[in-house]
């Protein structure tokens, strides 16, 4: 322990080591390693065509990935998203399908109102029955699941349907990149400035890190969880939308499944499944590394069977190297503060 | 303090009789009468058949899943486990020469294998069992993929496809059911009479409780896990059998559906809380309402959200609960206090 | 109802108190957490508080800061009605409070857990991450601390998490600071330093609320002193006009002899022997034996590793090297079921979330030590389950309406009790008790307190683990003082008192300087950077 007689010598960790440890940084080095090794082998990977189509493929995951990194680190989940996607997805084929000629500013708009509709019910649930988000999304899951079904029937949208501007979100290009993606980054973008400098995006980390210390503190830890799913209901209705302009059909099973890859991406990019920790960005770049490496093993002639075996591979070794690192990070300040005695 | 005394109400019995299994079992007992009367055809020995056939693999897998929930922990690679089983018994019947015998034990050995896999990560890495079985939910499946590709394999011993389809008698019971009880009789018993058990609902509750008092938590959690492994093999093979046919893709979808039948069963995903009888009387009601909404010629859609409803119902309904009862006692409490101050007990 | 606050002492009773409770009630369940919560705090004064542990002074302070809302009583701040209906009215209205025990986000940076909520803004109405670091180390350096304002919370010593919650609550500004145990976990400089700065903020004109079991503390820091017992207001006093004997005996209402049956027990052959025990970064050489019929306290502060040691022995957690025999067999390491089967019982310190499965039954929680022993053909007998459970809960007289309620309808003593009697069913060699009476009424503390001292007169060995000096001092024929992981000192039932144990414990040669004036004590702080 410290004596009167020296001053205060705070220990200053340098920017330097600060951005080698943080958490997303060996998502994003897998992803280069792995882009860099797949154009290697085979140099077509990179071709326009190709690189298009796997910034096209990475679009979707990207949204649903940021707007689920945005529940998961206040310690809940939402398994729901495959459905609200499949939802939007169909209702913008209705939609379209009543009003040909609205315009395409406000099916986002209605997109984004309708998933966050059901997000809040998500949310209400959540906060007001205190049971963990896992059940209660586990069973809206299988509710708007059968709400589409019904819906839906064996009805399907195709592309042609939909008026050609809105198709042509997902071909036009600006300086080389998808209209949709350009959406994507904004999006990624702008919530992870949400996530890092903004108080409420701060008090959702300080919820997912400890709920108990958050009330004792004074956030509002109810609100904040009911605006965290609204919020991950609205882009993933946004990102319905997206699917609409981008896959040629929809229709009763347009998403189902998704949501275990979605929360797989938030995982290999470094959010801590039990909150507090992680950020968007890293969600995102999981996401990206993700729907890649389905692009990569097609490029290299790898057995298309392989992808999703090494997905798996990649959730835990995300989750295995974070759990190495903490426990070196505990062990080194043990034995440090054993030294200071 | 002598007031923890008179706050005793109810015997065991009459909380027993309103407890949460009770009522899934007054819910099942109604659906199966109405179902009776309304539904052309469900009162028939074929009814029985067909219904315990579709809800075996869940009620199977739910058996040790229970145990793996009532500890606090969560398996959601079962589904996973059971195709690569069957994957792996497709393909060594088709290219290995063993008998048929042999086959499924190795096939068996698959499920021991996943199980253990998961136990170590979980156990000796400390890692959470949900991330840990996400992970491997993918991973399992992705493997079934690749020893199997997109084949399937359907060559399998004609008695043994019609064994498993065989019924007791002409009491319409299959043959299974026998063997599906043997399962639950061994998970009843082991979570409710053995040391073992205790030490079960001592660690869903609070493992640093369980530690003190000598259970054994990584121990216990990795067999949990070895078991879950070895049932959901066997609802592998035994899919296979059935449908005759090996793939990948046998039993996608199954962990969500066994998860929702143990919660609605009163099982709490906290851990600690929980019975076999509660999970049984869980897995029965959603499959009867599955299948008389479907003989009722229900929408297949309908019914999806009818388990999602029961589900949600479920686990929401005892915080409801709380809830009131918490608001009764305010009221009371507010009450006394201003009784107090009509009474002149008043502060200056 | 208790008598209302009469006077205040002459010389505040003109101001407006900056805060003011006067009847406040507080239940749950079954359990009176409350009866009579009265406190008044002036602007510029350091208020004491002081009661045993269960005496109601946690519930109080939760009241104050908004986290429960009580189900009566009168609630005034500087003179007008509050009703807290959650924590951000209680800050809003300039109370802030520093826990018994800290509550940091362990994700977060220091810098962040301290300005959570109103980081500071910059550019854009974004936060400013350099001006909150600056803030949270110009903070450091008023309380004299080298603490990075980047590094993330988790990992940090109780104590150093106790002075980031310090420099949180002082950042706050705010008019009555309440301050609940924050000197448990902190060495004698550190504690000195508090102290500056809650003089200075005295001077400022804050009112504060400072709670501590350390007597020296509360009479060399506060300007009153109010006494609570069993959830009840007792009395405030001047701390100019009162003596130390005399608030210990409104404090516990009873004299001293009655709460501390010890009888003399004549000592048995060594049953516990610990050698050189090692963990690094947690305690070192920690050597000592206990014999039958002996109770030894293990004391010290919080964090200086006495709770540690018992797991270690009973092999909760890993050492590294050394070793523990028990009757001169040596146990095996990391396996609370060898130590447990070498007759060792270990009653924790934290009954709910380690003592007891609170949603199981009396009868369950009983028999859960000995279920491998009511075994027969691998199946548990419900017979001789509840024939062991009615046993043991009427040996020790455990108050409950069935056997069959879970155990979280007990009051805190009876599931004490209940804790016990799980251990004793497993006929112990050595039981281990740690914090035995933390958070039970007086009447039943008294009750346990004999209880432990019959065992001993059996032939149990005892090693017990207290911070309340008075029990360890009461109970124990040997105490031995535990200091930042290392045995301080060995003390004989004869040679043990109050300051030598201290000493011992704040690892200081000499007294607590608590009497040095304020000017002084900056003076020799300002030299010293």
């Amino acid at each position: 322990m410290s004596t009167v007689t020296h001053a205060p010598a705070v220990p200053r960790s340098s920017a330097f080591k600060r951005f080698f440890t943080a958490r997303e940084i060996p998502v994003a080095g897998a992803l280069i390693a792995l882009i860099v090794v797949t154009y290697i082998i085979n140099p077509r990977f990179l071709s326009p065509q190709s690189t298009k189509d796997l910034m096209l493929n990475a679009t979707i995951m990207v949204i649903l990935a940021v707007a689920q990194a945005l529940v998961i680190i206040t310690r809940n989940v939402d398994l729901s998203v495959g459905a609200i996607l499949g939802l939007a997805a169909f209702g913008t084929g209705t939609v379209f399908d009543m009003f040909p000629s609205i315009p395409l500013v406000l099916i986002f708009v209605i997109g984004m109102i309708f998933g966050g509709l059901l997000g809040s019910i998500n949310g209400m649930l959540v906060t007001s029955a205190k049971v963990p988000a896992l059940v209660i999304t586990l069973g809206t899951l299988y509710i708007f699941r059968g709400v589409l079904s019904s819906w839906a029937g064996s009805k399907q949208y195709f592309s042609g349907d939909n008026p050609k501007a809105f198709g042509n979100l997902s071909v036009d290009t600006l300086v080389g990149i998808p209209i949709i993606t350009i959406i994507a980054v904004v999006i990624t973008v702008a919530v992870a400035m949400f996530m890092s400098s903004v108080r409420s995006g701060r008090d959702l980390y300080a919820i997912g890190s400890d709920p108990d210390a958050a009330r004792l503190f004074g956030i509002p830890v109810g609100g904040r969880v009911l605006s965290a799913f609204i919020a991950c209901g609205a882009l993933t209705g946004l990102a319905g939308v997206l699917y609409a302009s981008r896959y040629n059909s929809v229709g009763a099973l347009t998403g189902s499944g998704i949501e275990l890859d979605v929360v797989a991406a938030v995982v290999v990019g470094g959010v801590a499944i039990f909150g507090g920790s992680g950020t968007v960005a890293g969600a995102a770049i999981g996401a990206v590394l993700l729907s890649t490496i389905t692009g990569a093993l097609t490029a290299t002639r790898v057995d298309k069977f392989w992808q999703q075996a090494i997905v798996g591979v990649l959730i835990l070794a995300a989750i295995i190297i974070d759990r190495v690192v903490s426990l070196r990070r505990a062990r080194k300040l043990r034995v440090n503060e054993a030294k200071n005695v | 303090m002598s007031k923890a005394i008179t706050t005793n109400s109810r015997g065991q019995w009459s909380r027993r009789l309103i407890g949460h299994d009770a009522v899934i079992f007054y819910i099942l007992i109604s659906v199966v009468i109405i179902s009776m009367v309304t539904v052309n055809y469900f009162a028939s020995t074929l009814t029985v058949g067909f219904l315990l056939i579709q809800v075996l693999p869940i009620l199977l897998i739910a058996m040790p899943m229970a145990l793996v929930i009532v500890s606090g922990e969560i398996d959601l690679s079962v589904a996973s486990t059971a195709g690569l089983t069957s994957a792996t018994m497709g393909v060594l019947w088709r290219d290995s020469g063993l008998d048929i015998g042999t086959v499924m034990a190795l096939s068996l050995l698959v499920g021991v294998l996943c199980g253990a896999f998961n136990g170590f990560l979980i156990t000796t890495l400390g890692l959470p069992s949900l991330a840990v079985t996400i992970g491997t939910l993918a991973l399992y499946r992705g493997l079934a993929l690749v020893v199997i590709g997109d084949q399937k394999v359907a060559s399998f011993p004609k008695e043994l496809n019609a064994f498993v389809l065989s019924k007791i008698g002409n009491t319409g019971i299959p043959v299974m059911m026998i063997f599906a009880l043997i399962v639950i009789v061994f998970f009843a018993v082991l979570l409710h009479f053995t040391p073992f058990g205790r030490g079960l609902y001592a660690l869903g509750y609070s493992p640093q409780a369980a530690t003190f008092v000598g259970v054994r938590v990584g121990h216990a959690k990795f067999w949990m896990f070895v078991a879950t492994g070895i049932v959901s093999s066997m609802v592998g093979i035994f899919l296979t059998l059935r449908l005759a046919s090996a793939g990948p893709d046998n039993g996608t979808g199954l962990e969500l559906s066994v998860i929702a039948a143990v919660l609605l069963g009163g099982v709490s995903i906290f851990g600690g809380k929980g019975n076999i009888p509660g999970v049984v009387g869980g897995v029965l009601l959603i499959g009867t309402l599955t299948y008389a909404l479907r003989l009722a010629k229900v929408p297949e859609t309908a019914l999806i959200i009818v388990t999602g409803g029961l589900l949600v119902l479920s686990v929401v309904s005892p915080s409801v609960i709380a809830w009131g009862k918490e608001r009764i006692r305010l009221n009371r409490v507010h009450r006394e206090v201003q009784g107090q101050s009509a009474s002149g007990i008043t502060r200056a | 109802m208790a008598t209302a606050v009469e006077t205040a002492p002459a010389s505040q009773a003109a101001r407006t108190p900056a805060l003011s409770l006067r009847g406040a009630s507080k239940t749950f369940g079954p359990v009176i957490a409350l009866a009579d919560g009265t406190i008044e705090i002036l602007p510029g004064e350091i208020h004491a508080l002081v009661g045993e542990n269960g005496a109601g002074k946690s519930t109080l302070v939760k009241i104050l800061a908004g986290v429960h809302s009580p189900d009566g009583g009168e609630f005034l701040i500087e003179g007008k009605p509050a009703h807290f209906r959650n924590v951000s009215e209680s800050k809003a209205a300039g109370i802030s409070v520093i826990y018994q025990e800290p509550t940091l986000f362990p994700d977060l940076t220091v810098a962040e857990n301290i300005f959570i909520g109103r980081q500071p803004k910059g550019r854009a109405g974004l936060i400013s991450r350099g001006e909150m670091r600056r803030r949270a180390a110009e903070l450091f350096a008023t309380l004299g601390v080298p603490i990075d304002p980047d590094r993330i919370a988790d990992g940090l010593s109780i104590a150093d998490q106790q002075i980031i919650e310090i420099a949180k609550a002082i950042s706050l500004d705010a008019n009555v600071l309440v301050m609940d145990e924050p000197t448990a976990a902190l060495s004698g400089v550190e504690v000195e330093r508090l102290f500056t700065v809650a003089r200075a903020l005295r001077e400022k004109g804050a009112g504060i609320l400072f709670i501590s079991h350390r007597f020296e503390e509360v009479f060399g820091l506060s300007d009153r002193i109010t006494v609570m017992r069993d959830g009840r207001y007792i009395q405030v006093h001047n701390t100019a006009e009162v003596t130390v004997p005399a608030i210990v005996k409104e404090m516990v209402g009873r004299e001293l002899g009655e709460l501390f049956p010890k009888q003399e027990a004549e000592l048995g052959d060594v049953v516990l022997k610990v050698d050189d025990l090692n963990s690094v970064g947690t305690f070192s050489g920690i050597d000592f034996e206990i014999r039958a019929g002996e109770i030894v306290a293990l004391s010290g502060l919080v964090g200086a590793g006495r709770t540690e040691v018992a797991r270690a022995v009973f092999g909760i957690d890993p050492y590294d090297t050394g070793s523990v025999s028990i009757g001169g067999t040596a146990l095996k390491a990391r396996s609370p079921k060898a130590a447990i089967a070498a007759g060792i019982g270990f009653v924790p310190e934290d009954r709910r979330k380690q003592g007891l499965v609170l949603d199981l039954s009396v009868a369950r929680n009983v028999t859960l030590t000995l279920r491998h022993s009511l075994v027969r053909w691998g199946i548990i007998s419900g017979q001789r389950e509840r024939a062991a459970a009615e046993d043991w809960s009427q040996r020790l007289q455990v108050k409950t309406g069935s056997q069959d309620l879970p155990v979280s309808t007990l009051s805190g003593g009876n599931q004490q009790k209940v804790v016990l009697a799980k251990w004793l069913a497993t006929d112990p060699k050595l039981l281990i008790v740690d914090e035995p009476t933390r958070g039970i009424d007086v009447g039943t503390k008294a009750e346990v307190h004999r209880l432990l001292s019959d065992l001993a007169g059996r032939g149990i060995a005892i090693l017990m683990i207290s911070s309340e000096l008075p029990e360890v001092l009461g109970m124990a024929d040997r105490v031995l003082v535990m200091h930042e992981g290392r045995i301080a000192a060995d003390l004989n039932r004869a040679d043990a008192t109050a300051e030598l144990v201290m000493q011992a414990a704040t690892g200081s040669t000499k007294e607590l300087h608590l009497e040095r004036t304020d000017e002084e004590l900056s003076t020799e702080l300002e030299a010293g950077e």
